[in-house]
């Protein structure tokens, strides 16, 4: 610390008044050896990123960092809990594609941070999470609210820092960014104890970030892609599998053109939905356990796959003794480890799916000899699709999805939580745009869904958000309802309620012989009451008129709504693959 | 047991051996040995990990998972190249006075020697590659091992240069092996 700087240096924080770059950068020379407080620095470094919100929760350790977000100009959204925030940078990221920023104490405040961060993780979500940390003198001696946050954290996290001296701060903020939002993205931590948030050191944040060991592939090799193109020419039976690496490498409008050119058909991952159109007559649905017949067929039957940033996980390849047995594959993807991780690969490309497929729009110069194969798919397409039975049994949760669809015209952002609803809701919207789907995957994160539609509104303010829950999962993150009401976000909140945890009961149903272990929830609170007490409008619907009804007078109204759907108890989602099966031994498909 | 050796150049930093046995824990794979010390260069470590595995594609997940880290600044399978890889071990034999003498002359070839002298026991010392160490264990055990500990595998590899140097050095110095 120079004491020097701190003489000649002039007020604290530098005036941030427009949202101009260049005049600022120009202020930045002056400002960069300005002397500020960890805390300040923190400000300052978020103002630097363009950071627009930040999903966070005060407590004692982060005192110093509040005492300066104090009328910063930095939207801070509350959560009622830790998991409500860094679920919401969650669903900000997804939409967005920038990076989710989290504030949270330490202790507690942080290890209540675990599930979105291993969620995070496994979706491959950009978030930078600022923990607070007890003093540095006292790291160790289990103070008052400490946790070993980095020990706790590092198995899911995609790197993490305890920042010991405030001359840090500044560069592992910019690191810390740079890591979370290239490559593969993923979380990244910063542990702040609170001595580093008040001390003051100089802050510099024009050098550029240098790690040696993080030098992720963009640039995909061409010999590789050339052989891609010769077994697409040769081809007899391929198929395009895309995942959500298509999204983050906002491919989207190449792989249409890839799939149009060569006329392969297109499956997506759950994660991928929207990066290809839901209507294009070459989209065969999603593949996977409730996917299409269609699209488990040509994975089962093809003889080149061509992977476009998936990874291979378990839900969507089914027993892998039986996964695409007489394919090529090909596997594009930006974390090489993916590459061969579940899937032996003939030909491993390491790179960004958006430049590989621009490679490849100028190595293929049209279809190759497949249309048999095509035509046959699409025929299974027409004649296999997502089916359920309308009956006068009640209320379909299938039906409500489509009738969402429609009522949204397909232009929603969806928002799901886990389970049943979330299979239907990947079944019957037709997402015809990229980053339209917000669900957790990987993880499988009950409670995910009403703080990721907070996240995602606030990320895309201008689009309507449709949060479709299940009664299970809504209940485990019911609380952030006060962030709906506080900041009047109008997302339209429907909860597809079947009194149950439906996805437990329905395996407890097909392979536990119908013993239900604790999977009803025979207690629901008045779901209406529950919104009104939040000073949200509810309703309660139990029929396809009056559903249809009150969701166009739902969307029709500028702020939240929450509508309780009481749906059939029984259903189940089919089609499916049961655990332990080949992808070609599905159940319940249409008769 | 087909191990591989990895030859791994890390950020010496806090939690940088945490990252890389979290890693191995998360993964589920087995590691025989690790051995971790501060490298010629300024902050930075290099360590040395012996695989309990030679499943190739075992091996080359390891491999990229480690490479992921951002702290690991270099991989390296050197199990098939031309390396020097030593371990120490320091063993407690029961030795009464009278076979002592025996005792030395046992662990002479194995350019061992006694670092501490005991009542009933003496401790030894040797380096050298895995087997030679296990080797000495097993003439030194009738007698009695009553503490032992070994480092575990550091290793480099050879370059031209060391190579030569060490055709040299042997020629000066009986003693190398």
């Amino acid at each position: 610390m120079s004491t020097g700087a701190e003489a000649a240096a002039p007020k604290p924080m530098p005036e941030k008044s427009g949202a101009e770059p260049s005049p600022q950068a120009q202020g930045r020379q002056v400002h960069s050896a300005l002397e500020l407080t960890g805390a300040e620095m923190l400000v300052e470094a978020l103002r630097r990123e363009g950071v627009e919100v930040l999903f966070g929760y005060p407590g004692g350790a982060v005192l110093p960092v509040y005492d300066a977000l104090y009328q910063c100009g930095i939207r801070h959204i509350l959560p009622r809990h830790e998991q409500g925030a860094i679920h919401a940078a969650e669903g900000y990221a997804r939409v967005t594609g920038r990076p989710g920023v989290v504030l949270a104490t330490s202790g507690p405040g942080a290890t209540n941070l675990v599930t979105g961060l291993a969620d995070a993780m496994m979706d491959s979500l950009p978030l930078v999470v600022f923990t607070g940390q007890v003093a540095t003198a006292v790291i160790g001696t289990d103070a008052f609210q400490e946790a070993s946050v980095l020990g706790i954290t590092m198995p899911v996290t995609k790197h993490s820092y305890q920042v010991r001296d405030v001359a840090e701060l500044p560069r592992v903020i910019k690191e810390a960014f740079h890591i979370a939002t290239t490559g593969r993205p993923g979380p990244v931590l910063i542990d702040l104890p609170k001595d580093i948030t008040s001390a003051k050191g100089v802050f510099h944040y024009d050098a550029p970030v240098c790690l040696p060991g993080y030098q992720p592939t963009i640039e995909p090799n061409r010999l590789q892609l050339r052989k891609l193109a010769a077994a697409v020419a040769t081809a007899r039976r391929p198929v395009i599998l895309a995942g959500a690496g298509i999204l983050h490498a906002r491919a989207h409008t190449l792989l249409r053109q890839f799939a149009e050119r060569t006329r392969i058909p297109v499956v997506h991952t759950l994660l991928g939905l929207g990066g290809f159109p839901g209507n294009h007559e070459l989209f065969l649905g999603m593949g996977g356990m409730h996917g299409t017949f269609a699209a488990n067929h040509a994975l089962y039957e093809t003889d080149l796959l061509i992977n476009f940033g998936a990874r291979f996980d378990d839900r969507l390849t089914g027993n892998l003794n039986h996964f695409a047995r007489r394919a090529k594959v090909a596997h594009i993807d930006i974390d090489p480890a993916e590459i061969g991780k579940n899937v032996e690969t003939d030909i491993p490309v390491v790179g960004d799916a958006g430049r590989a497929l621009e490679v490849l729009l100028q190595e293929c110069t049209g279809p190759g000899h497949y249309e048999d194969w095509v035509s046959h798919l699409l025929e299974l397409k027409r004649d296999y699709p997502f089916w359920y039975e309308r009956d006068d049994s009640g209320l379909k949760p299938q039906w409500v999805v489509e009738e969402i669809c429609r009522a949204t015209r397909g232009e929603a952002i969806v928002v799901t939580d886990v389970g049943q609803h979330q299979m239907w809701a990947a079944q019957f919207y037709s997402f015809a745009e990229p980053n339209r789907f917000v669900t957790s995957g990987g993880l499988g994160t009950m409670g995910f869904g009403l703080p990721a539609a907070i996240g995602a509104q606030l990320g895309d303010p201008s689009r309507v958000v449709a949060a479709v829950l299940g009664d299970g999962g809504f209940q485990m993150t019911v609380q952030e309802l006060a962030v709906v009401a506080q900041y009047q976000l109008p997302i339209k909140v429907i909860v597809l309620n079947n009194s149950a945890l439906g996805m437990v009961r329905q395996w407890q149903e097909l392979f536990y012989q119908g013993r239900y272990s604790h999977s009803l929830l025979s207690f629901q609170p008045d779901y209406v009451k529950l919104a009104q007490a939040y000073a949200i409008p509810g309703y309660r619907v139990e029929d396809e008129e009056s559903c249809a009804a009150i969701l166009r007078e739902a969307l029709a109204q500028p702020g939240p709504v929450l509508i309780e759907c009481r749906v059939t108890s029984e259903e189940n989602v089919y089609p499916m693959v049961a655990p332990g099966s080949g992808l070609h031994e599905m159940i319940g498909v249409k008769p | 047991m087909n191990a591989r050796i990895l030859n791994v150049v890390v950020n010496n930093r806090t939690g940088v051996l945490n990252r890389i046995t979290g890693l191995f824990l998360k993964r589920g794979f087995n590691i025989q040995s690790l051995t971790v010390s501060p490298s010629e260069i300024d902050g930075q470590s290099r360590m040395t990990i012996v695989l309990a595995t030679g499943d190739e594609r075992i091996v080359e997940q390891v491999i990229k998972q480690l490479s992921k880290q951002i702290d690991v600044l270099k991989v390296q399978d050197i199990t098939d190249q031309p390396i020097v890889a030593r371990e120490l071990v320091l063993i407690r034999v029961h030795s009464p006075i009278p076979t002592r003498a025996e005792l030395t002359s046992l662990i002479e070839p194995f350019r061992a020697s006694v670092i501490d002298v005991g009542r009933d026991s003496v401790t030894i010392e040797a380096t050298g590659k895995p087997e030679k160490i296990d080797a000495l264990l097993a003439l030194l055990r009738p007698y009695g091992i009553k503490e032992l500990a070994r480092t575990g595998l550091t290793s480099m590899t050879r370059d031209s240069e060391t190579v030569q140097e060490i055709a040299r050095f042997a020629k000066s110095n009986a003693l190398w092996v």
